[in-house]
């Protein structure tokens, strides 16, 4: 197994796909020549050429609903929407069109793409670049929402999203582009749908997706070391369908739940969650579930209201010790 | 513009290129954040038609690239300045960043970060001047590769339909970040583009200031006295990379060289002197004293400006 870094995994995953299939295309801003602003299709235009890794014009209503035309005739785009905050400009078409096709249809048509696209606060971008959109992607039936939390993932999940007849939503994230793992050297397809236990515990479940996976596994360890809880993390890797036995069965192991996630409450992964475990193991919690989420404001510019603003893994580990009246 | 206009708005230009390259450096030393989009190059864009119209008066939005605007409608530097440090001094209080500079006393209506964002912004504007019956003008400045989005089409449309006062100033640097304007735009004109709209409009050079003053003159009393929308294009070019991150590979130095002696503060500087109004020594000195301005009160107001208070995040979400 190689140590690559995310971006890498990417692109592997793209090449990879795109020399097995010649329908399999790229498109997007600056992604060709320019090979993308996270390198995730850097030489692919070099090798495909520009018939498969398409430069748009800053169109993304328009490119995003040229790619889902063409895969309702079979093409396998991979559509590459610079950051999340420039998808609301996507959305008509990826919700109205991609989503719902095959049903409108009665399965006669249907829509095999992959948007991948990057959201979550990198540093100081401010109000209009730093979404986390996943709460808005996960409630519209009809598309899948994956959301990788390490290079491994990325890599397996992409694969497995451009060979899916359904359209998928990658949701990756500013600031782990660079993040290095171990990606299986031999082909390998990660399944589209269920949950990881990143970590085993007794005590309490940590859950994350993305990011936040990686402020649970930290806090676990805090919590371990300093104050001798066993605290197990479930990477929800796949935010749509989300995963109704992997959170049962960890809730009724540990019996207490914390949710930790970028976005903002209200309205979030963290809602859902909890709606969930009270719809599937109410009777197996000692302790009212807990989230940990963003302030409920637009992303300020300035390094310490964004850094107020936004959670870290302290923040899991101070809602666990309230969790169990240590704070 | 009168000789002393023109000295004036010399002197103006040459203040907002060492703005922009301080900005560079504080950028570097870490005191900015975020994406930084550089104005130098561009100079007489802004200023031709800002001379044109009534800096204050008249409403202008623009995109990203927008510290520069705001400082020709009135903005003062040191608040601008504050803002990209993040400081609670600054014009959106540190919420905001070098994108989102805004100052509703002189009618800048904000820099927006989304591609083609401001297009419909500014038609709405330009409906509430007709609405109120104001002798203003919106003003939307914004690059070539926006004219790309839909929203462009639609609010050109509509600008027409509604014979709204409104000028689209389209400041085209032939490029949109790595991407150049002949490889994402099939009709690489701009001001053609809005014909299909019955859209009065031209193109002109962007770098000498008389010829986009004459240009915007005729643009700017065309919108005001009533006759509908009007669209400028303005050939133009940025001398720094799209953001911070930019390793420019994507152009060559040879067409930056051709486009560096097409300078919009030296053709101005060169014309002074020629018409025997200004020296070069003169002219050193504004540069020094734009320096110095810079350094001793824009500076130095950012650097000793207090942070915002994190108690106050919520502050400003709702009215
Ligand atoms: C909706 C949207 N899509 C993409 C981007 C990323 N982006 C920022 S600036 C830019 C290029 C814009 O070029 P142009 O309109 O020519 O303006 P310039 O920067 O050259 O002044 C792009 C693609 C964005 N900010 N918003
Ligand atoms: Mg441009």
């Amino acid at each position: 197994m190689a140590e690559i870094m995310y971006w890498e995994a990417l692109l592997r995953a793209q090449d990879e796909e795109m020399a097995r299939d010649p329908m399999v295309i790229c498109m997007g801003e600056d992604i060709g020549v320019a090979g993308g602003t996270y390198k995730a299709t850097k030489g692919l235009f070099e090798k495909y050429g520009e018939k498969r890794v398409m430069d748009t014009p800053i169109s993304e209503g328009g490119f995003t609903g040229l790619g889902i035309g063409a895969s309702f005739l079979g093409v396998r785009p991979v559509i590459e929407i610079m950051s999340v905050n420039f998808a609301w400009l996507a959305m008509d078409q990826m919700f109205n069109s991609a989503a719902k096709v095959r049903y409108m249809s009665g399965g006669q048509l249907t829509a095999p793409c992959v948007f991948r696209s990057a959201g979550g606060a990198a540093h100081q971008l401010g109000a209009q670049h730093s979404a986390r959109m996943e709460k808005v992607f996960m409630g519209i039936a009809g598309l899948r929402v994956v959301t990788p939390s390490n290079p491994k993932q990325a890599y397996g999940l992409l694969k497995s999203a451009i060979r899916s007849n359904d359209p998928v939503f990658i949701n990756e994230h500013e600031l782990m582009y660079n993040m290095k793992g171990e990606v299986p050297d031999s082909e390998y397809l990660h399944p589209l749908e269920g949950s990881e236990v990143a970590r085993t515990g007794s005590d309490v479940t940590l859950f994350g997706y993305n990011i936040s996976v990686h402020w649970c596994l930290k806090a676990a360890e805090i919590l371990q070391t300093q104050h001798s809880i066993s605290a197990e993390v479930i990477d929800l890797y796949c935010l749509s369908p989300l995963d109704r036995a992997g959170i049962r069965k960890s809730v009724s192991k540990t019996h207490r739940a914390v949710i930790a996630e970028e976005d903002e409450a209200p309205v979030g992964v963290g809602s859902e969650i909890i709606a969930i475990i009270n719809e599937e193991c109410f009777f197996e919690l000692d302790a009212a579930p807990v989230r940990v989420h963003s302030a409920f404001v637009p992303q300020p510019y300035n390094h310490t209201l964004e850094a107020a603003a936004i959670p870290d893994h302290d923040d899991v580990v101070r809602a666990v010790l309230k969790l169990f009246g240590k704070a | 513009m009168t000789l002393d206009d023109k000295k004036r708005v010399l002197q103006e230009m040459v203040l907002h290129r060492r703005f922009e390259e301080r900005c560079y450096q504080a950028y570097i030393e870490r005191k900015i954040g975020g994406f930084l989009h550089l104005y130098p190059g561009q100079e007489a864009c802004c200023n031709g038609v800002m001379e044109a119209a009534r800096p204050g008066h008249d409403y202008v939005i623009t995109g990203y690239r927008d510290h520069i605007h705001a400082i020709k409608c009135g903005s003062d530097p040191k608040v601008v300045m504050a803002e990209l440090y993040g400081k609670a001094t600054g014009s959106s209080k540190g919420r905001g960043g070098s994108m989102h500079i805004f100052d509703a006393a002189h009618r800048f209506m904000g820099g927006y970060a989304l591609v083609g964002g401001p297009f419909p912004l500014a038609a709405g504007m330009a409906k509430a001047i007709q609405l109120q019956g104001g002798d203003e003008i919106s003003i939307c400045f914004l690059g070539d590769a926006a004219n790309n989005q839909g929203v462009f089409h639609e609010t050109m449309n509509m600008a027409k339909l509604w014979n709204l006062p409104v000028l689209f100033v389209c400041e085209n640097n032939l490029y949109g970040i790595g991407t150049a304007l002949d490889r994402s735009t099939a009709v690489v004109d701009q001001y053609k583009r809005v014909c299909a709209y019955g859209v009065e409009a031209a193109q002109c050079d962007g770098q000498d200031i008389d010829v986009v003053y004459e240009h915007a003159k005729v643009a700017v009393d065309y919108v005001r006295s009533g006759k509908g929308p009007y669209f400028l294009e303005l050939m133009t070019y940025r001398y720094r990379g799209h953001s911070m991150s930019d390793s420019r590979g994507y152009r060559s130095r040879e067409e930056e060289e051709h486009w560096k002696q097409r300078d919009p503060i030296n053709i101005l500087r060169d014309k002074l002197i020629g018409a025997g109004q200004l020296t070069m020594d003169a002219f050193q000195q504004f540069e020094r004293d734009a320096d110095v301005y810079i350094e001793t009160e824009v500076i130095a107001f950012a650097e000793s400006s207090p942070e915002p208070d994190v108690s106050e995040l919520e502050h400003y979400v709702l009215a």
